[in-house]
C-alpha cells in the first residue's frame, strides 16, 4: 500500500506538469482558431492588409458587423434561415411527438422498422436521395422555395427527433397513465395532463437540436435553393467566400460570426442534455 | 440526418423502452395493445418519409442503373451496368475514391488519437479543464460552412495566423496551405479533425467515466503502472465505444461534403475531391443525373463494407 502511493506520487510529480501541457495544446488547438475569428472580425482592412500585422485591433470597431450585414443580405438570409428552421421545428415536432410515444409504448414490428430507418438515415449518403428528391420537388414545383427545403429538413430530422424523443417517453413511468386511466381519465387527458408535461424539457431539446441542423444545413439548401433572394445564411455565406478577391474578410468574419450566434446559444441551452443523452447512448453501446 | 456527420450526435443503440422493466408491457386501461392505434398515432410522419425518403431513396437506387440527365423532359433508359464501368474507367472516379479513403482514414485516426488524449484529460482532475470541456463542445454548434470559413482565415497564405507564426519563429511562412498540391490534403484532414473533436471527445469520456475504479484501485495497490493499467483495463472496457465510434466517423467523413466544398471545392487540382464532391458535380454541374446516383450506389456498397466489420466485430465482442 505504501509503496503504491510513494510511486503514485513519484510518477505524479512528472506526469502532472505534461498534463498540462497537454491540457494547454488542447485549448490552443480548440479555442485558437474562434478567437482569430473573433479578432478578425474587429479588424479594418487597413489592419488585415498590413505585411506584419498586430494580434490585436488596434480598437475595436464594429464597421464590419454594419458593412456584413448591409451587403451580404445577411438579413434577408436571417430571415429565409429563421423561417425555414422555426417551420421544420414545429412540424417535426408535431409529427413526431405521436410517433414516439407509440414506439415508445407499444410493441409493435414498428418498433424495429423504426429504429433501422434511423441508424440508416445517420449512415445514407445524400447524394443518392437528392437527385429523385430534386426531381419530386421540381415536378411539384417546389424547387427554390422555401417550403419544399421545410419540407426535405422535416423528413431528414425526423429520425434523430424521434429517436430523442422515444427515449424521453420511455423515461415517464407508465405508472402515472395507469393512474390516471383508474381515475377515469380519457386517453387524450391523461396524455395531455400527465404525460406531456413531465416530457416538456424533452420537446425543448428535442425542438431545440432540430432547429440547430435546419439552421446549419448547407447541402440541400445549395441544390435546392438558388434563388439569391431566397437562400439561408449558410448559402450566403458560402457564396461570400466564392468571391473571396472582392470580399473583406473582416466583414466575412463579423458575418460568420453572426450566423452562428443562434446555434451557440440553443446549443448552450441543450448541451448537457446531449451530452447525457450520447452517454448513455455511449454506455449500451 | 446531416449531410456533415459531425453536427449530430448518432443513438449508438436506441434506448429500450422497457429498460430494466422485466413488467410485461404497461396496460393504461388495454389502450397499449399496440396494432392499429400505433400505426395511427405513426402515421403523420410516416407519410412524409415514405414520400420523401423511401420513395426517393428507391428511385436513387434505380436511377443509377440509368442515363437519366437534368431536365425533365426526356426518355430515360435503363442502361445496365453501363454507368459502372464508365466510373470504373474514370481515373477521376478513382482519384475521388482514393482521396476519399485517405481522408476518412486520415481524419478518423488522428480525431482519435486527439478525443482519446482530451477524454483522458478531462477525466482526470485538472484546472482549466471547464474550458478546455466548453471548447470541445464548441464546434459541434457551430455550422460546417464557418467552420471552413474560419479556417479558411486561419489557413490564409498571407494573413492567416499560422504562416504569421512560421515567419516569427524563422521559417519560411508563405505556404498556401489549400493551393498547393501537396499541402491542400492534409490540411483539409486538421480541419476536418477539428470540426469532428467533440462528438468523438464525449463518447469516449462517456465510456472513461464507466471503467470500473475499483479494477483501477486494485490494480495500483498491486503496483501496476499507469500505462499497464490504460493497457489492461482502461482500454478494453472502451472497446465497444471505440469499435462504435471509429465506424460511425468513418462513414459519416466518408460521406461529408460541405466542409470541404467551402474550404477547396475539390481543388487544387483534385487533391480534395471527395466522392461526395465529385458526385455533385457530377450531378449538379454536369446534370449526369445516372451518373452521379451510380456513383452513389457505390458508396453505398463502401458503407455496406463498414458497417459489415463493425456489425462483425460487435457480434465477436459479445460472444467472447
Amino acid at each position: 500500500m505504501t509503496t503504491a502511493t510513494l510511486a503514485g506520487t513519484r510518477s505524479r510529480r512528472i506526469t502532472r506538469p505534461l498534463q498540462y501541457v497537454a491540457l494547454a495544446a488542447y485549448i490552443i488547438f480548440l479555442g485558437f482558431p474562434l478567437l482569430f475569428l473573433l479578432i478578425t472580425a474587429f479588424k479594418t482592412p487597413q489592419e488585415l492588409q498590413s505585411p506584419n500585422p498586430a494580434f490585436l485591433p488596434q480598437q475595436f470597431n464594429f464597421d464590419n458587423f454594419a458593412a456584413a450585414i448591409e451587403k451580404a443580405n445577411l438579413w434577408q438570409a436571417a430571415g429565409n434561415s429563421l423561417f425555414v428552421a422555426v417551420l421544420t421545428t414545429l412540424i417535426v415536432t408535431v409529427i413526431s411527438l405521436p410517433a414516439a410515444y407509440a414506439l415508445a409504448r407499444f410493441r409493435t414490428k414498428l418498433r424495429g422498422v423504426a429504429t433501422g430507418w434511423i441508424l440508416l438515415s445517420q449512415v445514407f449518403p445524400f447524394i443518392l436521395i437528392i437527385i429523385p428528391l430534386f426531381l419530386v420537388l421540381k415536378q411539384i414545383g417546389l424547387i427554390n422555395n422555401l417550403f419544399g427545403l421545410v419540407l426535405v429538413y422535416t423528413v431528414w430530422s425526423l429520425p434523430f427527433a424521434l429517436w430523442m424523443l422515444q427515449g424521453y417517453v420511455a423515461g415517464v413511468p407508465a405508472e402515472l397513465e395507469e393512474a390516471g386511466a383508474m381515475d377515469g381519465a380519457s386517453r387524450f387527458r391523461v396524455l395531455r395532463s400527465i404525460v406531456l408535461p413531465l416530457l416538456a424539457p424533452g420537446l425543448v431539446a428535442t425542438s431545440l437540436f432540430t432547429f440547430i441542423s435546419s439552421w446549419n444545413e448547407f447541402f440541400f439548401a445549395l441544390v435546392l435553393i438558388q434563388d439569391p433572394k431566397l437562400q439561408t445564411l449558410p448559402l450566403t455565406l458560402a457564396r461570400f467566400v466564392g468571391a473571396e478577391g472582392q470580399v473583406q474578410l473582416g466583414q466575412l468574419a463579423a458575418a460568420s460570426l453572426l450566423a452562428t450566434i443562434p446555434s451557440l446559444i440553443f446549443f448552450a441551452l441543450i448541451q448537457r442534455r446531449l451530452t447525457s443523452g450520447l452517454m448513455s447512448g455511449a454506455v449500451k453501446g | 440526418m446531416t449531410t456533415t456527420a459531425q453536427s449530430v450526435i448518432i443513438p449508438t443503440t436506441p434506448p429500450d423502452p422497457n429498460d430494466g422493466k422485466r413488467r410485461k408491457r404497461p396496460k393504461v386501461g388495454g389502450i397499449h395493445r399496440g396494432g392499429r392505434d400505433a400505426w395511427l398515432l405513426v402515421l403523420p410522419a410516416l407519410i412524409p418519409v415514405v414520400l420523401f425518403s423511401v420513395y426517393p431513396l428507391a428511385q436513387g437506387i434505380l436511377l443509377g442503373f440509368t442515363d437519366a440527365k437534368a431536365g425533365l423532359n426526356q426518355t430515360v433508359t435503363f442502361n445496365g451496368l453501363d454507368n459502372y464501368a464508365q466510373l470504373l474507367s474514370n481515373e477521376l472516379f478513382w482519384n475521388s475514391f482514393r482521396i476519399g479513403l485517405i481522408w476518412a482514414f486520415g481524419v478518423t485516426i488522428l480525431q482519435f488519437f486527439c478525443a482519446l488524449g482530451l477524454a483522458l484529460l478531462l477525466n482526470l482532475d485538472l484546472k482549466l479543464r471547464w474550458l478546455a470541456r466548453t471548447l470541445a463542445l464548441v464546434p459541434w454548434a457551430m455550422p460546417p460552412v464557418i467552420i471552413a470559413i474560419m479556417w479558411r482565415l486561419m489557413l490564409n497564405p498571407t494573413y492567416g495566423p499560422i504562416n504569421g507564426f512560421l515567419r516569427s519563429i524563422g521559417l519560411p511562412g508563405d505556404i498556401n496551405w489549400l493551393g498547393d498540391f501537396s499541402t491542400a490534403l492534409p490540411a483539409v484532414i486538421v480541419v476536418g479533425v477539428w470540426a469532428g473533436m467533440p462528438q468523438t471527445t464525449i463518447t469516449l469520456l462517456a465510456g472513461l467515466q464507466n471503467v470500473s475504479a475499483e479494477l483501477h484501485e486494485a490494480a495500483a495497490i498491486d503496483g501496476a503502472s499507469t500505462f499497464r493499467r490504460f493497457w489492461h483495463i482502461t482500454l478494453p472496457s472502451l472497446r465497444p465505444v471505440i469499435v462504435a465510434i471509429t465506424t460511425l466517423d468513418l462513414i459519416w467523413n466518408f460521406n461529408s461534403f460541405a466542409l470541404v466544398y467551402v474550404l477547396t471545392a475539390g481543388g487544387p487540382g483534385g487533391q480534395t475531391m471527395l466522392p461526395m464532391l465529385f458526385a455533385y458535380n457530377e450531378a449538379f454541374r454536369y446534370g449526369n443525373f445516372g451518373y452521379a446516383a451510380a456513383m452513389g450506389n457505390v458508396m453505398v456498397i463502401i458503407i455496406a463494407a463498414f458497417l459489415f466489420f463493425y456489425l462483425r466485430s460487435q457480434a465477436r465482442s459479445r460472444l467472447s
